[in-house]
């Protein structure tokens, strides 16, 4: 499974594509992986604000919700639309058309908090190997 | 194998009708003119329009299309599949007993009132319980009735601040959402190495928020709590209460009471235990059992008897209110009264001793084909995992489920608990007969030996059922809930 | 015993099978002090004769409604109930499969509540209906949460004229999650008071809740309800009586959000309250956050048009801690009783069903009111169900009418002190002329 270079990492899969003071967030191929079938996101409204590490959606599969955690603090500039009629795209193209928010940063720093692709490759890897709850 | 049918909707023609009403005998008025400034249908509602016949051929071939417990075997774990006996319908459909209104009056329901008042009291002995409400209707709805009776009691009490709840990481779903629904946050504590709650993560949470801990037990995993007796006085000595979760209830009649185990508030689901139908999904009856302190938080009305008459008791203040808009689903009721009445108390002692029997000789069996993750005795259901078949060929329990149906047997329970990969919870129940138990195995090992030599064949089941694999996705993605006129 | 197939050759076998000694051996690891060590108390075992004269001695005591003639309403109504409800009910595939969560071998299941749901979706004029929920109070109960969940406001205003059980039901449900609940007054003539109820809507409330009919048996005015609901951003929920819709507007005609009831009426029997079916449908932009089962339709991999539980993520076995609902089971069989009945009456049969309702009622209330001091006590249009201001305590009426063999009328005073001497009477489609002309005979006599 490939994760692109140059995006930064948490934990609980989410990805962020930083763009200067904006970033494109939304799960990694492992996450959609886990989930099966993306049938319905909940988007937050434009405008709100996002703490990093705190929920601001949630992804229903068939059978599984999740809570997708911000990898960031800021304010939502934009939500991708597509996904109300298309959620699938999040399977297709996690990294690229699936994004799920446009966020803006309130503070680069956080940005230290994440892992980058080497770090987040291993972290997805050993959570595989162990196997789910 | 029976053929699909179509929608009902499908069938209609304009101008057939199924029904058969008298004329109207009293002299007819315009309805408009009975209802002055109210507004009437201008539009018929989109209902059938087909022949009596229509209807009943429909429904039979409808029937025909469902696997049913009067068929066979139906193992799915904490739902307690046992066979419906038959008497138990009859009596629920006596007039005396279904074409009685609930506001009959007190003269006029002395029978029904009786009844009611006297499960109570079986239910109490069987709980170990003080007293007993009939009229949650479901167990989901127990759990809320129950856990809003801790939660007026802590109030009244003054330790109303009280707002964690604590929860085992093998509980079914209706528990968090249960505490939730109260206004609870949870706290989700591990499971140890033998199955039970892990005592040393419980006695990390315990604190003077602590406001009760919901358990099952047997618990999901089959397998009977060592230390109930412990973390009972743990969470009363940190302050809280403890909630039964009386959907496993089949392990323990005549062993165990959740009451002397030290249960503070319990559900029965009577349509696990007690032998009521499930009906295709309800109705179902949930029972709440409490001890005295909480008896002044019942829902109301109660069922009573002063020395002569039974009666309805509404005059209690601080009842947490009513979670029905009567009396409960009192028509199950009937049916598990009935059938406490036809088992007595040794029979029900069988009936735990028979279920527990036919579980772990079932688990002997097939933990050399499947992945047993607690290998200890177990009560009346048992988890098996699907790694083995998984790491084999990539065959998962939903496959080997799949290829069950096609044997003829229903599944057991899938995915849950969800402590255990690969999870199959198995109950057979203690109506199940040593010979389906052994084809049971059959099927099982079968399944096995399929899934080393041609893993497609079972990751393509079902074959011989009505229909094969449904695409959830779209279903989910696209919903389509109701049929719509073109 | 019967239900208990092996015999005590099977369990030594079995217990061989196990490797161990005694059944005891099973249940070692009972902590010793939480061990029952005695038996039971409860009545020997009886067998199926004795079952049969114990119970059906104490259902003999009860008043029924083949024997009485029912004028009692209140919630709980004595339709006639086809012979063929019954049947299909009684197909063992039908009441002995659980719930369809193999779809594989439940499409009898899966098809019938895709019925059922179409067919209160029609009824209501609502978008999409649920599988169900236990009762009437409690589906409105589950409207509120819904409500709350979508706009996360906590205030409720609720008209008088809902059932007192329904109310308490929505007190209890919300009571741990800081709800707060104002009661909208209703006028002389029975109908809620819109203008009152404009006033206690603020941008806070979640939902305005009214019956129609409402408790008295008057029809609401729910267009201007739904445009004061609809003006402060609440939620419009209409607990609505399933036989009168086969006459009066849809719900969905008027601006409700959420159409949700007592579905007893379609083809259930009384029961002493239970079980009974809570009937539940609102708008499609809600449906995601709808409490309760749903059944939709999808392909197999066969190419076959087949049904399957859906939506199944909002469900608390999935969405746990975050579900919006706890509710697990539903009323699956009281559903299908409700969808093989509103078959079996049709397009026509509902209509015919309801308007047979409305004549006997008006007919009963016309010749009531004629009897000196009985007066009626609103003025509102009514469905099938009135009140009347009576000569004789409502208390001593039922008695005495009890000794004719008529149950009823329903004394208002229990549900609502203010109205204590007010009699309220339902009339259904079963009622004879013969037996109204019987009613109004004995209240004349009783009356004097």
């Amino acid at each position: 499974m490939a994760f692109p270079a140059g995006y930064k990492y948490t934990k609980s899969h989410e990805y962020i594509k930083v763009e200067g003071n904006t970033g494109y967030v939304g799960l990694t191929a492992y996450a959609q992986d886990q989930l099966g079938d993306i049938v319905f996101v909940e988007l937050p409204e434009v405008g709100q604000e996002v703490t990093q590490g705190e929920p601001f959606g949630v992804v229903e599969s068939v059978k599984a919700v999740s809570d997708c955690y911000s990898p960031v603090s800021g304010k939502v500039l934009a939500v991708n639309d597509k996904l109300n009629d298309e959620p699938g795209t999040i399977n297709t193209d996690p990294h690229g058309e699936g994004w799920i928010v446009k966020v803006e940063l309130a503070d680069a720093a956080e940005l230290a908090n994440l892992m980058d692709v080497a770090a987040y490759e291993k972290h997805a890897e050993e959570e595989a190997k162990a196997g789910h709850h | 194998m029976n053929k699909l049918e179509p929608l009902i909707f499908e069938l209609s023609s304009p101008g057939r009708t199924a029904f058969s009403l008298p004329a109207l005998d009293v002299p007819a008025q315009d309805p408009a003119s009975l209802l002055p400034g109210a507004e009437l249908r201008a539009v018929a509602p989109e209902l059938p329009e087909v022949s009596e016949v229509d209807v009943v051929r429909h429904y039979v071939r409808l029937s025909r299309l469902n696997h049913g417990l009067d068929i066979d075997f139906y193992p799915l774990g904490s739902c307690t599949m046992k066979y419906n006996p038959k008497i138990n319908e009859e009596i629920a459909a006596l007039p005396g007993l279904a074409h009685v209104h609930p506001y009959v009056g007190q003269a006029g329901a002395q029978g029904w009132l009786r009844l009611l008042y006297e499960m109570q009291g079986f239910l109490c002995e069987i709980g170990g319980m003080d007293k007993f409400t009939l009229e949650p209707a479901a167990g989901a709805h127990g759990e809320f009735t129950g856990m809003a009776i801790i939660r007026a009691y802590l109030k009244s009490i003054g330790q109303g601040h009280r707002n964690k709840v604590i929860i085992p990481d093998s509980a079914h779903g209706t528990n968090p959402a249960t505490a939730v629904m109260n206004g609870y946050t949870t706290v989700e504590v591990k499971s140890d190495a033998r199955g039970g709650v892990d005592l040393e993560a419980l006695k990390a949470e315990l604190d003077d928020t602590v406001a009760a801990i919901m358990l099952t037990n047997p618990n999901t995993l089959g397998l009977a709590d060592e230390n109930v007796h412990v973390i009972a006085k743990m969470i009363h000595e940190a302050g809280g209460l403890l909630y039964y979760d009386g959907a496993n209830a089949n392990g323990t009649l005549g062993w165990m009471r959740p009451g002397d185990m030290g249960f503070d508030v319990m559900h029965f689901n009577l349509h696990k235990t007690f032998s009521t139908p499930h009906g295709g999904g309800g109705p179902g009856s949930g029972p709440v059992g409490v001890k005295k302190r909480l008896i002044p938080f019942l829902p109301v009305p109660t069922v009573e008897f002063d020395g002569d008459k039974y009666y309805l008791d509404y005059d209690r203040p601080e009842s947490i209110g009513k979670v029905l808009s009567f009396f409960g689903n009192v028509g199950v009721a009937a049916k598990a009264y009935t059938y406490i009445l036809e088992m007595g108390a040794a029979g029900l002692k069988q009936v735990t001793e028979d279920a527990v029997l036919n579980a772990n000789y079932l688990m002997a069996e097939l933990k050399k084909y499947y992945l047993l993750p607690y290998d200890r005795y177990c009560k009346h259901e048992f988890v098996l995992s699907g790694n083995w078949q998984k790491q084999r060929s990539g065959v998962r329990t939903l496959d080997i489920s799949k290829r069950t149906l096609d044997f003829g047997m229903h599944p057991p329970t899938n995915y849950f608990p969800l402590i255990v990969d690969e999870a199959m919870m198995i109950e057979p129940t203690e109506t199940e007969s040593r010979e389906t138990l052994d084809r049971y195995i059959e099927v099982l090992k079968e399944i096995d030996r399929e899934a080393t030599e041609n893993p497609d064949k079972v990751k393509g089941a079902p074959y011989d059922t009505p229909v094969g694999r449904l695409d959830e996705t779209i279903a989910n993605r696209k919903p389509n809930l109701r049929w719509t006129k073109e | 015993m019967r239900y208990l197939p092996n015999t005590d050759r099977d369990r030594k076998a079995m217990l061989e099978a196990i490797g161990a000694k005694s059944v005891a051996e099973l249940f070692a690891d009972i902590p010793e002090q939480t061990r029952l060590k005695r038996e039971l108390d409860l009545p020997a075992p009886m067998a199926e004769q004795q079952l049969r004269a114990y119970v059906g001695g104490l259902a003999a005591q009860n008043w029924n409604v083949n024997d009485y003639t029912c004028f009692l309403g209140a919630g709980a109504y004595d339709h006639y109930i086809p012979a063929a409800v019954s049947q299909i009910m009684s197909r063992n595939e039908f009441y002995t499969a659980y719930t369809p969560y193999q779809p594989e071998v439940s499409q009898g299941t899966l098809q019938s509540i895709y019925e059922y749901q179409t067919m209160i979706a029609e009824l209501t004029g609502m978008d999409v209906a649920n599988a169900s929920m236990y009762d009437g109070a409690s589906a409105t109960a589950e409207a509120i949460l819904l409500a709350m969940a979508t706009n996360r406001r906590h205030h409720v205003v609720i008209s008088h004229g809902v059932q007192p059980n329904v109310l308490n039901v929505c007190k209890t449900y919300t009571g741990g999650q800081g709800v707060t609940f104002s009661e909208a007054p209703i006028k002389a003539c029975g109908t809620t008071d819109v203008a009152k109820t404009a006033e206690l809507i603020t941008n806070e409330t979640a939902c305005v809740i009214v019956q129609y009919p409402n408790f008295f048996g008057v029809v609401e005015p729910l267009d201007e309800l739904a445009a004061a609901a609809h003006s402060k951003g609440a939620l419009f929920v209409v607990n609505a009586n399933p036989i009168a819709l086969g006459l009066l507007k849809a719900p969905g005609q008027c601006g409700a959000d959420v159409v949700c009831g007592e579905g007893q009426p379609l083809g259930l029997p009384l029961s002493f309250g239970g079980p009974y079916l809570g009937y539940f449908a609102c708008l499609e932009k809600f449906q995601r956050r709808m409490a309760g089962r749903l059944s939709g339709v999808t392909v197999d991999n066969r190419g076959q048009r087949a049904f399957v539980l859906t939506l199944q993520t909002r469900e608390q076995h999935i969405r746990r801690e975050k579900a919006t609902s706890n509710i697990c089971s539903n009323q699956a069989l009281c559903a299908l009783a409700a969808g093989a009945y509103m078959a079996l009456m049709g397009k026509q049969g509902i209509r015919e069903v309801a308007n047979q309702c409305l004549q006997k009622a008006h007919y009963a209330q016309q010749q009531i009111a004629k009897l000196p001091g009985f007066e009626p006590a609103f003025g509102g249009a009514f469905f099938n169900e009135f009140v009347f201001k009576t000569p004789v305590e409502p208390a001593k009426l039922q008695a005495e009418l009890a000794k004719h063999k008529i149950l009823g009328p329903i004394d208002l005073g229990r549900f609502y002190p203010e109205f204590s001497g007010l009699a309220m009477f339902a009339v259904t489609e079963k009622r004879t002329k013969a037996e109204i002309d019987s009613l109004v005979a004995a209240l004349e006599v009783v009356s004097k």
